[in-house]
């Protein structure tokens, strides 16, 4: 790294973010048979299947229309047009979610005319989102997708009553986090669309046979009821919020955003939600597992209290894990997205300010050589983030704690939820056991004890 | 046996258009089609010209790799490969100019040079890379006219690599767009005189787990130097040197095979092929480099080392073997020469490979993997999942080596995975690789968690 004050205003270098399609897969793949497809060069839609199979281990499947030169001369539509005539004869999927790639929207194919001038079997489904890479992240393109399944799929059936049950859109976050997040809400006798969902699609079993398309996934059925719902819960407002207003505006089902359920106080917002806006019971497991954490928090509060963290990663995990930190009484130092928008770093600041700390930098759209700046100006005691953190961590010889996406050097992540109670208590041991490991490494002979 | 594919009941999880990509050997004596472009609609596992261009150039270790294009192409390169550097570690990493909306509306090319500026007043490296992207190529930027102003402005080589994703879906043509870089990087200046040694350059070569270093020590050993590598653990410096070697082995053909013949006629440096993948080819490539030299010093040095690996290494082998043999092996990797030196290794190991595959193999490259494969053996081009996915199944598969997206196909169908692409971290190149090999081969062959997956779909 070069020494010294630093100018850095043009373009990124050691990103941390990436671009919209990726999100946008990963939203598609949680439809139930669903099979994305990416309208652009075959490099990115490798790119994307490869990058998320890193992240989770399990097989990402997704057809491209092969861009060549004379598609980018020419157009698109014939080589999307073959692509969903040959996905639908081939591979067989209920729906196929198209999203475009940089190339597309520079050329300018306009996607619901090539859509309906496709072949489109009776009874299957083409939607699309438009997911420029020149604009926003992987967090804009899998909001993007949610909110096409919204519009294309979504509908008000006038004739029925609405549902007691509640449409939840979980936000950019693991299948294991989904899965809590379910838990949570059957806890409290609460019936539930999550959409999308990628529980069995992305943590599947072992079985020795290989399904193209797994168990999980939201159903096309279930996202077209979810018009019929009485209320839709929004996780985390980058990812989920547009879906979410959409959803208000086509089929009148009125939208709460609230943050993804990470640290105690957005689980207790969740919980608390759900049992206003349907009358629900919150059963004493629920009321054991939090009294758990805050039991947990008391008797290990001086391991970390005071302690200066360095933050990055996605918007929407980013803000809980920031207000979980001041919960734990941390010291949330450096905080960055490579996500646009101010209202992050109005978010964030806001929340550090009212636990009264001054001396913190915030920034939206920054990248990992801004935050090494900062680090080597003033270092902190703990990083929280992706894997790209990892060089950070060992240049300036700080303890790293993996949480977010993408997460590529080390196994287990996805299945392990960061939501809910229980995620609370594998963040406290993740950050508790990242501080005592380094103060065991760290000590001296004389003060290397049994006890801590 | 026909087994009945889950991707596609009632079709055979095959295309009919890509009927003439797959062959039986020894059934039809057609051609394999294999410059043909992907289908549209097709779950390819072929990358893009990037890509290519990408792979082969990243590993050069001092030099800034920058990615003229919208964020994406950067953050999925970084440091995706596990070539390994004994010095700078700038090439870990990523820069890219980020472009948005109005760039791409109004042209990037003043925010390339901006950044340009940026990061060489930044690190002062000794070279940057400029890698073109879709868009780029779409819009049109010059980004010859921006490197070459920045090279002006700062004194350093600013070499454009035109690598614009569409242009192929063949990974082929990046790696010709990193090789016309190379070729670019050193040529030398007017008036520079590059002095004739005899060392020797390792074209093809991305010192992946250290591989270029354990060669180099073999080479070292007989009494011959390597220059640098093209392009594991090479600097700008190191690669400047290039043609005042006398000798160009190359390994990786693919990405290499233009650059020897272009290092052959601009410089009059001979090259011959080499192979360091299973104890047979490397002491084979060891006899024929030592006899290119002539030296008869240089020649008994290298029996004497050959002698001495093998017989340090063949017992091991032959313990492997043991519990390999009868085993049935396939093979998915990028290119032909890395699925030439599988099926020899495979085959050292006592197993049967029934299964050959490449994502960008030539037609002659084809013929000899078919020349080395018993009657009824399964050769595909550009093979998509549901094919990988059926010919495993068919062909009662052991075991798999690939690349990353078909590590989690194999183990999803229980069938055990070795990783030779090239973001694996194992040395299996020389004496010491081929006993690595054999050792992840029967580690994941052999591994007792296949007993679980059987006990649990008899009984639970």
């Amino acid at each position: 790294m070069p020494e010294g004050e630093v100018v850095h205003t043009a373009g990124k270098i050691n990103p941390v973010k990436t671009c919209q399609p990726i999100g946008a897969m990963y939203a598609a793949l949680g439809i139930h048979r669903c099979l994305p497809h990416s309208h652009g060069s075959q490099g990115c839609c490798a790119y994307h299947r490869m990058h998320l199979t890193r992240h989770f281990r399990d097989p990402v499947l997704a057809s491209t229309s092969s861009f060549t030169e004379g598609a980018s001369v020419f157009g698109g539509a014939a080589n999307l047009k073959t692509a969903i005539k040959n996905v639908f004869e081939i591979y067989k999927p209920d729906i196929i979610a198209v999203h475009t790639t940089c190339l597309s929207e520079t050329i300018g194919d306009d996607l619901p005319t090539i859509i309906k001038q496709s072949e489109v079997p009776e009874g299957k489904v083409v939607i699309h989102a438009n997911t420029p890479s020149y604009q926003g992240s992987h967090i804009t393109g899998f909001s993007n997708m949610v909110k096409a399944m919204v519009t294309y799929l979504a509908a008000r059936d006038e004739e029925t009553i609405r549902k007691k049950r509640v449409n939840i859109i979980p936000g950019f976050v693991n299948p294991s986090d989904m899965r809590e997040i379910k838990r949570i809400t059957s806890s409290l006798g609460v019936d539930m669309i999550m959409f999308p969902d990628t529980t069995n699609v992305l943590d599947s079993p072992l079985t020795a046979k290989y399904d193209m398309y797994p168990e999980g996934g939201t159903t096309v059925e279930e996202i077209r009821d979810t018009g019929n719902s009485r209320l839709t819960l929004a996780l985390g407002a980058w990812s989920s919020n547009a879906a979410g207003a959409a959803l208000m505006e086509k089929c009148g089902v009125p939208c709460v955003p609230l943050k993804v359920p990470i640290g105690l106080k957005a689980t207790d917002d969740l919980i608390m939600t759900l049992k206003e806006k349907f009358d629900a019971v919150v059963p004493d497991d629920l009321t054991l597992e939090r009294g758990q954490v805050v039991d947990t928090l008391i008797d290990t509060h001086f391991h970390y209290q005071g302690k200066k963290v360095a933050i990055y990663g996605d918007p929407d995990i980013v803000v809980p894990l920031v207000e979980f930190v001041l919960t734990m009484g941390m010291i949330p130092k450096y905080v960055i997205t490579g996500t646009p928008g101010k209202a992050f770093e109005e978010q964030v600041g806001a929340m550090i300010e009212e636990a009264g700390i001054e001396d913190y930098i915030v920034k939206a759209e920054g990248d990992l050589f801004d935050l090494h700046q900062w680090i080597k100006e003033e270092s902190v005691d703990l990083l929280i983030g992706n894997t790209y953190g990892k060089y950070i961590a060992r240049t300036e010889d700080i303890p790293l704690v993996r949480v977010g996406f993408p997460i590529l050097d080390r196994a287990v992540h996805p299945l392990m939820p960061i939501t809910g109670y229980k995620g609370c208590l594998r963040l406290i041991e993740m950050i508790s056991n990242a501080l005592l490991e380094r103060r065991d490494r760290d000590c001296l002979d004389e003060d290397y004890e049994l006890v801590l | 046996m026909e087994h009945d594919c889950s991707l596609a009941s009632g079709s055979s999880g095959c295309i009919s258009e890509r009927q003439n990509s797959i062959i039986t050997t020894g059934k039809n004596k057609s051609r394999i089609h294999c410059a043909d472009d992907s289908l549209a609609g097709a779950v390819s596992q072929r990358a893009c010209v990037f890509c290519g261009a990408r792979v082969v150039l990243n590993p050069i270790t001092d030099a800034i790799h920058l990615v003229h294009g919208p964020i994406g192409c950067a953050t999925y390169t970084w440091d995706i490969r596990g070539s390994l550097s004994s010095d700078s570690e700038m090439y870990r990493h990523s820069f890219s100019t980020d472009l948005k909306e109005k760039d791409v509306v109004f042209g990037g090319e003043p925010k390339l040079a901006a950044c340009l500026d940026e990061v060489i007043s930044k690190y002062h490296p000794p070279a940057v890379f400029v890698y073109s992207t879709c868009v780029v190529g779409m819009i049109g930027d010059d980004i010859i006219a921006v490197c070459k102003d920045a090279s002006e402005r700062h004194g350093i080589d600013v070499i454009p690599v035109e690598s614009s994703g569409f242009l192929s879906g063949n990974k082929i043509v990046g790696y010709r767009a990193a090789a016309e870089a190379i070729m670019k990087l050193i040529r030398p200046k007017p008036g520079e005189v590059i002095e004739k040694t005899r060392k020797l350059n390792f074209l093809g070569e991305y010192n992946l787990g250290g591989e270029k270093w354990l060669i180099e020590r073999y080479l070292n050993e007989i009494g011959i130097e390597v220059n640098v590598a093209f392009t594991g653990d090479s600097t700008v410096a190191a690669l400047k040197q290039a043609p005042g070697s006398c000798l160009n082995i190359v390994q990786c053909t693919g990405s290499m095979h233009w650059v020897a013949n272009n290092l052959e006629k601009e410089y009059g440096i001979p090259y011959m092929d080499v192979n360091f993948f299973g104890a047979e080819n490397t002491a084979d490539s060891l006899r024929r480099i030592a006899a290119f030299y002539g030296d008869p010093e240089i020649i008994r040095k290298a029996e004497v080392l050959i002698e001495r690996e093998l017989a340090r290494i063949t017992p091991i082998i032959a313990g492997y073997r043991k519990k390999l043999t009868g085993k049935r092996a396939a093979i998915y990797v990028g290119g032909a020469f890395k699925a030439v030196a599988l099926i020899r290794q495979m085959k050292d190991l006592g197993m049967e490979v029934v299964v050959t595959g490449t994502q960008t193999g030539k037609q002659e490259e084809y013929e000899t993997i078919s020349g080395l494969l018993s009657e009824g053996t399964i050769v595909v081009d550009d093979a998509n999942p549901a094919e990988i996915e059926k010919f495993l199944l068919d062909m009662k598969v052991d075991v798999m080596a690939g690349g990353v997206k078909e590590r989690v196909l194999a183990y999803k169908l229980g069938i055990g995975f070795v990783d030779h692409n090239h973001d694996r971290k194992e040395c299996l190149a020389g004496f010491d690789g081929a006993v690595t090999f054999a050792r992840e081969v029967y580690i994941t062959t052999c591994s007792p968690v296949w007993k679980h997956l059987k006990e649990s779909i008899g009984g639970v």
